[in-house]
């Protein structure tokens, strides 16, 4: 990993939060959420940033179970984690807008449904990647590519399911006045998310040197 | 009698972290499996989904009062998850970058 990308891509990510929230301040209060819509603008971010980190997940995890890259492997460990973080995010902020929307913190609807077993998947990613031993990274690399096979379902699940979620195709017909924080906030969290993404596989890579280092030195 | 796995083999501080992940994941389905009678009753009822959003000029003001609370929670948790992360890549880090310093002095002293 390049390391003059992270304090470019920090940097990037900071104008962006600093922005986020005029333009968020700015937008108009929506007529049926009222003020707690706002929440929208983060809370579908994060999924965003989250779904690119999956997907990167599931291409490095696909490029070291077929081609046997090692570098792959690394970037699908720090893609596994940064997609944990954001996930985070939004099973909390989803909650905080549900309690005032819905009534209810919680609901097994399809998509708080989906969203919770995907984030328990790319849990037990890094469970195995932590507690497996040797050979666990080509079954977590297996996991990984379930994960990304997972996003599809995710996306269209209130489109094809009866749920009480608001439905992504809300998002492509937004106002210009709703749009313009979203789509800003989105590319704050997706710079954020490639920001994450390089630093944790510059840890790994670190880490991988000195394993290499260590057998290096038992060899001698 | 020939045993399948051989526990021998692996760590004491491992078989206890492995347990230890093992008896979370158990609580978290036994609340799953409690929770789950209760899940009909958490559905709202008579409400459907908003089929696009409609901008509107002010907000009732006995409204704004309980949603802003929530909106500023959900704003602190999301920067209170990325600098903590963030952080602790950080940490991580520095730690093994001190490891590697450790490791090339080894390798140097036993080259010369």
């Amino acid at each position: 990993m390049n390391k003059r990308a992270f304090p470019a891509l920090i940097g990037l990510s900071l104008v962006f939060f600093g922005v986020a929230p005029i333009l968020i301040v700015r937008a108009p209060n929506e007529q049926e959420m009222g003020l707690i819509q706002k929440i929208f603008y983060f809370h579908f971010a994060s999924w965003m940033a989250m779904y690119l980190a999956i997907l990167v997940l599931g291409i490095s995890s696909a490029l070291f179970l077929f081609r046997r890259k090692p570098s792959a492997d690394r970037l699908a460990v720090a893609a596994a984690e940064a997609a944990v973080v954001f996930g985070l995010m939004g099973l909390i902020t989803g909650p905080l807008w549900a309690v005032k929307s819905w009534g209810v913190w919680w609901t097994w609807d399809a998509r708080t449904t989906m969203a919770m077993i995907l984030e328990l998947i790319l849990v037990a990613y890094l469970i195995l990647r932590a507690y497996g031993g040797p050979g666990s990274d080509r079954l977590a690399a297996g996991l990984g590519m379930f994960a990304m096979a997972n996003l599809p379902f995710l996306y269209v699940s209130t489109e094809i399911w009866r749920t009480i979620h608001p439905p992504t195709s809300v998002v492509p017909q937004l106002p210009v006045d709703f749009g313009l924080p979203l789509w800003w906030s989105v590319a704050g969290f997706i710079v954020l998310c490639l920001a994450l993404l390089t630093a944790r596989a510059r840890l790994e890579e670190e880490r991988a040197t000195l394993d290499r280092l260590y057998l290096a030195l038992e060899d001698e | 009698m020939q045993r399948l796995y051989d526990m021998s083999a692996v760590p004491r501080e491992r078989t206890t972290v492995v347990r230890r992940w093992a008896l979370i994941a158990l609580c978290v389905g036994c609340l799953g499996i409690l929770g789950a009678p209760t899940a009909d009753a958490a559905q709202p009822t008579q409400q459907s989904a908003p089929d696009g959003f409609v901008p509107m000029d002010d907000v009732p003001a006995e409204e704004q009062l309980p949603a802003a609370p929530l909106l500023a929670a959900a704003y602190i948790v999301v920067w209170v998850i990325a600098i903590g992360y963030l952080w602790t890549i950080w940490r991580r880090l520095g730690s093994v970058e001190k490891e590697l310093a450790d490791a090339m002095r080894r390798v140097d002293t036993d080259g010369a």
